[in-house]
Formats: C-alpha cells, structure tokens, sequence
C-alpha cells in the first residue's frame, strides 16, 4: 500500500519531440482547476530532437514551490530517461512505461507496463498518445476526469467535433486504465484541495515577466534570440501587439541594446533581454547608458557558462556580470525574481527605476525559474501606475542639469521647444564635450550620486520565520525562494530563519540589521558566492558561509534540508 | 545666400576639427540643406558614432545622440520607430559606419527605415592617426601598415545597391552646391537613403586629397536612370572613375517604422488600456 497525503512528485521523461511539454501543460492546467496547488520545473538537452528531457511536477498541500530530487512515479516514455534519471530513482520510485519500448531486457524490467501508445493507435492515431498520458496520471491519481472533458472541448474546439470526441476518449480510456492501476498497485492518493487555486493564475516565470513587463508600459522591445532570455521576446511578441509593443529583431545583441537605448531617448520604455553570452556583447552600451544616463532595462535569463556553457540548464553566476557590466564607475540597480508575484512586480520596478535615474536596470533570472510553472492568486499581481518620468523641454533646456540628487530633469527630442543631446564623451550640463577636469569631476560625482536614491529606494529583503530570535540565517536570491522557503518549513528549526533578497544590488539597509550578529549562510547557484561577496562588501559582513551547486541543475529541497543541518552542528 | 543661422553655434565654439579638413564643407552642406528644407532644429535628430566625422552634431543645434563607435545607426532606427515624425539622419565617418558597424550598416538598409546615413568617407581613421579604413585604398602606407594596405577596398555604393538600399549617392566634400543638392534629396526621399560624401583628411590621408577627389570623379548627367538596379551596380563598380550623385533610388518602399508600429504618434503619448491587460493576465487561469 503506497499512500500520499502530503504530496507527490511525478516526473515524465522521454527524449524531445515526444510531447511532453503538452502532457505537461494539460495536466498542470487541469489539477489547478481541481483546486490542488502544484508546481512544474522542467530540465532538458540543447537539441531539438532525442536527447533525454523531464518534466516534474509537484501537487501538494503546502504550496510547493521548488525542485525535489525524489520521483514518486515516472512516467518513462523511452529507455534512456531512466539511465538519465537513474540517480533520482529508489525502491520507492514507481516507473510506468511501455515495457517493450523502455526496457531490452523484458526479465527484468522495473516498469509497470502501460500501454498509452496502443490505446491510441486503436484510436486510430498515434497524435492521442498525450491525451492517454493525462487520462493515465489523472486516473491513478483518481483527479479531474470531469475537468479533463472540459479542458479538451475548450482547447482542441477549433480542431473539430472529431477531434474533440477522439481526445475525450482517449482521455477515458486512459483514466479507467490509470485507476485500475492504482488499485492493483495499492495507490491511494488524498490531499488537501484549495477552492481558491481554482480562481488562481498558472504562470511562468517568463509569462509572469512579460505581464509584468505590461504593466510597466514596455512599449519596445529589441532583441538577438538567446536561450533562456528569448521566452520573454517570444512572450511580447505574442501578446504586445495589443498594447502598442514594437517588436524588433536585431542583427545582434549590440544593435539590440543600441536600439534600445534610442528608443529610450526618444520617450519610449524599452527592454532587451538575452543570456549570459549575449549581454557580454551589451556591455559597452551599458556604460554608455551609464554616460548618456539614457535609462534601460536588461533582462538576462542566467545559464552555466563560461561561453556557450550548458545552453539550456540553470545558474546565478552571472551577478558579478551585471553588477561590473561597463567601463567606468557608474551606478546601476539589480532584481532578481523568485517568483511569479516578484517577477510581475520588479519588471515595473524595473522600469520605473531606470526612468526615474536614468541608469541602467538588471532582471537576473535564469533557466530553472523562467521554465517552471507555478499557480498564484490574481490579485497579488499589483498592476501601478506609469509614471514617465519626462519634462517638456523650454529653449533654455541642458540635458544634464546639476541637481542634488543627480538626477536631471529628462528631455526627449520633439516634446517642448528645447533641444535634447546625450554625448558618450564626457560633457558638460548642455550635452557638450569636454575636457575640462573640474566639469569631469562635478559631472562624475553628479552621475554617481545617484546611487544615494538607488539604496534608499532599494527593497527590503524577505523574512522567513522567526529571524529576532534565529542564531543562523540562510540567505537566498532570485530563484532560489521557494527552495530556502520549502527547506526552512520542513527543518523546522527555531534557531534558523530565511532571508530573501529580491533587489540584489543596492541593498537595502534594512538587510544589514537583520543580519547583523548572525550565522549568515547563503545558498546560491555559482561557484564563486557572488552574492556573498555583495553581502560582505555592502554590508561589511566579515564571516559569510555558502551553500553552493554548480552542475547545472536547481538546488533539490533535500540537499539544501542536509546541508542547512550539516552546517548547524 | 542660405540663411543657416538658426543651426549656428554660438561664436567661440571650439571645434576639434583641424583646418582646412573636409569636415567643414560638410557641416555646410548639411546646414544649408536642413535650412532649404525648412527643417526645424527641435524636430530633427543626428545620431553619430565615434570618430571626427561622428562629432558633427557638436557643430550645430540640433537634437543629437552621439553614441558609441560604430553603432549610430541602432539608435537612429528606433528614434524613427519611436517617433515618426522625426527628421532623423545618421551621420559617421567611414570607419565607424562601414567598418565597426557594419553589420548595423547591412542590415539598417535592409529595414528601410526613413531616415539619412551621411558617411564622412575621408578613407581614413582620423580621430585615432591615420590608420587605414575599408575604404582606404589598397597599397595605401600607414601606421600599421608600413608597406602599404594588403587588401582591397569595402565598395559601399555597390554593396547598398545590392542589399537593397532605396537611394544610394555619392558626393563630394569640395563641391558644397551640388553635394546640398544631394543631401536634401536623401532626406525628401521616404526610405533609407545613404550619401557617401568624398571627404579629404588633410593631415593623414595624402593620397584621397580636394585636386584627387576632382580628378577622379564626375556627376552623373540627366540622361541617367537612377532607377535601373543593373546600369546603378554597373556605375557603382566603376572604381576608377566615381560617379557622383543619385546612383539609385527607388520610390514607394514600405519604411520599417511603419511596418513594426501602427500610426506616427510618439510612443510616449500612449497609454495602455488596464482593464485589457487585467483581462489577459486571467486568461492565464
Ligand atoms: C569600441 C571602440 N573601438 C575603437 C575606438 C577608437 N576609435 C575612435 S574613432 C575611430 C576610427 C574613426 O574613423 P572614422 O569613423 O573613419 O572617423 P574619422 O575620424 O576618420 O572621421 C576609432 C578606431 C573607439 N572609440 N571605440
Ligand atoms: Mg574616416
């Protein structure tokens, strides 16, 4: 008897082109219309055909949010997924597959043989196999026949009555087979449902980026494909056309940002986004921007490197990228999302940040947190006013006007009378070039000060529990939030409390008291504890332990569970 | 007498060019065909890159991004994209258009935005002392090349031709009233438009000098059919004698501007609708 009250990890792997992805979206879509809260990462090979590639997904009560490295049931679509994945699988792991397809050695094979490929060939045709897949997972989970029906008339409507009838009986024929299955292998399956989840969003990390990068009134985006940055051009591609959004192409990652910033200086909101590799060729623009105080906004979806590294996995080491990104000393302010709520949030952020210092603006995402999927209330999603932060310009008007705080008041060309000039050289208040060392250093120290509005209007960092009384604080940014969050609820440990920083860089003061007198442990997907440098150099914080994994893959829940204890001793 | 005062610096503006440089001719031309034009200087924006050349939009009042080294052309699309009722020209020197932005240069033309690519074309790297440029001219000494350049020269008439430019010329630096002529058409013409003006360096480039450019160039007559695409490469490969004036032109082009946006209003003037957006963040329930 195998019972599941808490919750449940089912991974299905096969090699790409299989349909995974579509297995995928349908079952996810249909638990959250149950009412379960669930959770959906996925990992796959650069290539656009074999290879071996999983998807995992996790329902549970507690609102899971994170990778775990357990595989309760894998649903193997070919051979090779179980050598891939042969480091996950226990005593425990129940493998379903076609056996012939799966295993060469029939004797023995661990895998429960489940014919979705014959179901749908006695539909007539192998497209139903998908649509098998889902009525099988469902069934053993004893979930959402009902629902399934609806999602199939809803989503293959356009295709025809036929079709319609086809998928709802190969989703009938696959529940009935999935539940008989759970009966004989003593499955039961029984956790807490949520009326609300039902209402709630399900998005990606890169969905929730590209509504976010709506609401900021992003009318212009220009860009050079990049795994993982291109979901986001994909996203306003697809969906920006209703909202004014210029969508460009560039010939490559410089003429990309170069567009960008021209677009800025003539009044538009405008963003690229890339990865690692692509941002490289940016970086001379971003001091430019920096010069210029033209203001932009940089999306860089993080993936191993150095160079072309792993193109299609996950890591956090491009924050001293970002953060050093441009000759001269010029500021800049960093987010990084952890989730669909923060992504939504920091893209208007984002934007009203640059527009309002007129300096450059980082989203740090990466791989695991553009690709995973997650359910969240609608109304968490604060959509705020655009302010544009431009004035209309009188014939007397100097781009770069001294002010105390830095921040001149920002002209655009053909609003008002005035004239608007930005120069990369260095200039006086008019846009001018010059040499003059005194108007270099007043110029300078202008630029500079701005980091002073930078770090008062920096975000507050995240609590996770009871950090007043806590001895050791774990420290997370970026994706790794719902790792630390779900770590921290299953150590239960008093003496540990989570601290998450959504802005990277400023950092709020308010980080430094929290911190200050603890066991700082920061867990990050990089070799090198970049963040922890941050930490040190930001907050003076002279002792800093890391928690750090660099193969590639997301931190699983249980490494990070043993690792936290190990270093508590 | 064209009136250009309203583009004029004040007296006293110290300018970084040396005397006698073909910069100044230039700077003329474009004065005078903004003045013919009746362009206003707070509707009209220079973009430049980095170079003698690219310092142009300090001599004059005018809007003006001056960017990066080899990269005027990025902004100045998406200035034009983002607002349309700009007079937008990018204006560079040959290293900076046809050797570090290259790429932007091939495929600038290739979008057709409306905007005018003036290329200081001295066949030389000026601002940084004389070293050779794509278009110096093979056998060419130089810093770098003692012995002279190895390779033969970037043809950047032909090359916009063939890649589908919609108004190709050359000019020349030493003749400001033919050159005004040109400019101002370049900028009337609704399209990409790109005006390689024959520049002498006078301190580095002692090959390419005013009595060179008069020498080995001459203007295309009535009779010529600037929109034939075959008889225009023809002329453009023609190496030892320049043709000067419209090479090419081709009319009723759709621009870019108007092929990735609706309308010509400023992008700034717009506002999102919330409740449109409230509406497609649920159907992602
Ligand atoms: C990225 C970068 N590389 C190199 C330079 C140095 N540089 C400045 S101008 C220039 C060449 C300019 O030649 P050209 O565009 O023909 O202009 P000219 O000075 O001849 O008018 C170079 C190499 C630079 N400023 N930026
Ligand atoms: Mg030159």
């Amino acid at each position: 008897m195998r019972r599941f009250t808490e919750g449940v990890s089912i991974v299905l792997g096969g090699s790409a082109g299989q349909g995974i992805q579509t297995v995928e979206g349908m079952l996810v879509s249909v638990l959250k219309r149950e009412g379960y809260r669930v959770f959906a990462c996925k990992e796959y090979m650069s290539r656009i055909r074999g290879g071996s590639n999983s998807t995992e997904i996790r329902i549970g009560n507690d609102a899971p949010s994170a990778y775990v490295k357990r595989i309760d049931f894998l649903f193997a679509l070919d051979g090779d997924i179980l050598k891939h994945l042969e480091s996950r699988l226990d005593d425990d792991t129940i493998v379903l597959g076609e056996r012939e397809r799966v295993c060469h050695d029939a004797k023995r094979c661990p895998v429960i043989d489940v014919p979705f490929g014959r179901f749908a060939t006695e539909l007539g045709n192998p497209i139903y196999t998908s649509t098998v897949a889902v009525g099988i997972v469902l069934g053993l989970l004893g979930i959402g026949k009902e629902v399934l029906g609806e999602y199939i008339r809803e989503h293959f409507s356009r295709k025809g009555e036929d079709i319609v009838a086809k998928n709802i009986e190969a989703a009938g024929k696959g529940y009935d087979f999935g539940k008989h299955m759970a009966y004989d292998e003593g499955v039961e399956v029984s956790f807490g449902r949520d009326e609300s989840v039902k209402e709630a969003l399900l998005l990606s990390g890169d969905q929730a980026l590209g509504l976010g990068a709506l609401a900021a009134g992003c009318d212009y985006i220009s860009s050079y494909p990049m795994s993982p940055g291109t979901g986001l051009l994909a996203f306003l591609a697809q969906y920006g056309k209703d909202f004014g959004v210029v969508v460009d192409q560039a010939e490559d990652e410089i003429a990309a940002i170069n567009h960008a910033l021209g677009a800025w200086y003539a009044g538009a909101r405008a963003i690229v986004t890339t990865s690692g590799g692509g941002f490289d060729l940016m970086t001379e623009a971003v001091s430019l921007a920096g010069m210029i105080e033209t203001p932009i906004v940089v999306h860089i979806g993080q993936r191993p490197g150095p160079s072309t590294g792993l193109p299609t996995r996950t890591e956090q080491a491009d924050l001293n990228l970002a953060l050093y990104a441009g000759h001269g000393e010029f500021p800049r302010a960093i987010f990084a999302p952890g989730t669909g709520q923060e992504a939504f949030m920091l893209m208007q952020q984002a934007f009203d940040i640059a527009d309002r210092y007129q300096v450059p603006v980082f989203i740090l995402s990466d791989q695991y947190f553009l690709d995973s999927l997650t359910s969240l209330s609608e109304n968490s999603l604060e959509i705020r006013p655009v302010e544009r932060h431009i004035v209309e310009t009188e014939p007397e008007y100097k781009r770069y006007a001294l002010t105390e705080s830095g921040i001149s008041p920002r002209g655009i060309p053909g609003y008002g009378t005035g004239l608007v000039g930005v120069d990369s050289d260095e200039h006086d208040e008019t846009a001018h070039i010059t040499e003059d060392a005194a108007v270099r250093v007043t110029m300078h120290e202008k630029r500079l000060r701005k980091i002073i509005g930078l770090r008062t209007d920096a975000i507050k960092p995240s609590v996770f529990g009871d950090i007043s009384r806590a001895e050791t604080v774990v420290v997370s940014w970026g994706s790794n939030r719902g790792v630390l969050e779900e770590s921290l609820r299953i150590l239960g440990h008093e003496d540990v409390a989570g601290l998450h920083f959504s802005q990277v860089y400023p950092l709020a003061k308010q980080g430094l008291k929290l911190l200050s007198g603890k066991h700082v442990i920061v867990l990050e997907n990089n070799a090198g504890g970049q963040f922890a440098q941050v930490l040190k150099s930001e907050y003076g914080l002279s002792a800093v332990d890391t928690i750090l994994q660099y193969d590639g893959s997301p931190f699983a829940i249980e490494d990070v569970v043993t690792n936290i204890k190990d270093m508590l001793i | 007498m064209i009136d250009t005062h309203r583009y004029d610096m004040p007296n006293g503006t110290d300018i970084a060019w040396c005397p006698a440089c073909g910069n100044y001719p230039i700077l003329t031309i474009v004065k005078q065909a903004f003045a013919e034009l009746g362009i206003s200087p707070d509707r009209a924006v220079m973009c430049s890159g980095i170079g003698q050349a690219a310092k142009m939009p300090q001599y004059l009042r005018i809007n003006y991004f001056n960017g990066l080294h080899g990269r005027a052309l990025p902004p100045a699309v998406a200035i034009k994209v983002a607002n349309p009722e700009l007079t937008v020209i990018a204006e560079s020197g040959d290293g900076d258009t046809y050797g570090e932005g290259g790429n932007h240069f091939l495929h600038t033309i290739r979008r057709n935005p409306d905007i005018t690519n003036i290329v200081h074309d001295n066949m030389i790297y000026g601002l940084t002392k004389g070293q050779a440029s794509p278009t110096s001219s093979k056998g060419m000494k130089n810093p770098i090349q003692p012995n002279g350049v190895v390779v033969e020269p970037f043809n950047p008439i032909a090359l916009a031709i063939a890649n589908g430019a919609t108004f190709v010329a050359r000019a020349n630096a030493g003749d400001i009233k033919e050159s005004k002529e040109i400019v101002k058409s370049a900028i009337l013409h609704k399209g990409y438009a790109l005006v390689d003006i024959l520049q002498p360096c006078v301190i580095f480039n002692k090959i390419n000098t005013y009595q060179w450019f008069k020498e080995h160039t001459y203007y295309l007559d009535e009779n010529y059919r600037s929109h034939d695409r075959m008889e225009a490469l023809r002329i453009a490969f023609d190496l030892d004698r320049l043709a000067l004036g419209i090479i090419y032109q081709q009319a009723g082009a759709p621009t870019y501007e108007t092929l990735v946006r609706e309308g010509n209003d400023p992008l700034h003037t717009r506002h999102f609708e919330v409740e449109k957006l409230r509406k497609l963040i649920t159907s992602f329930r």
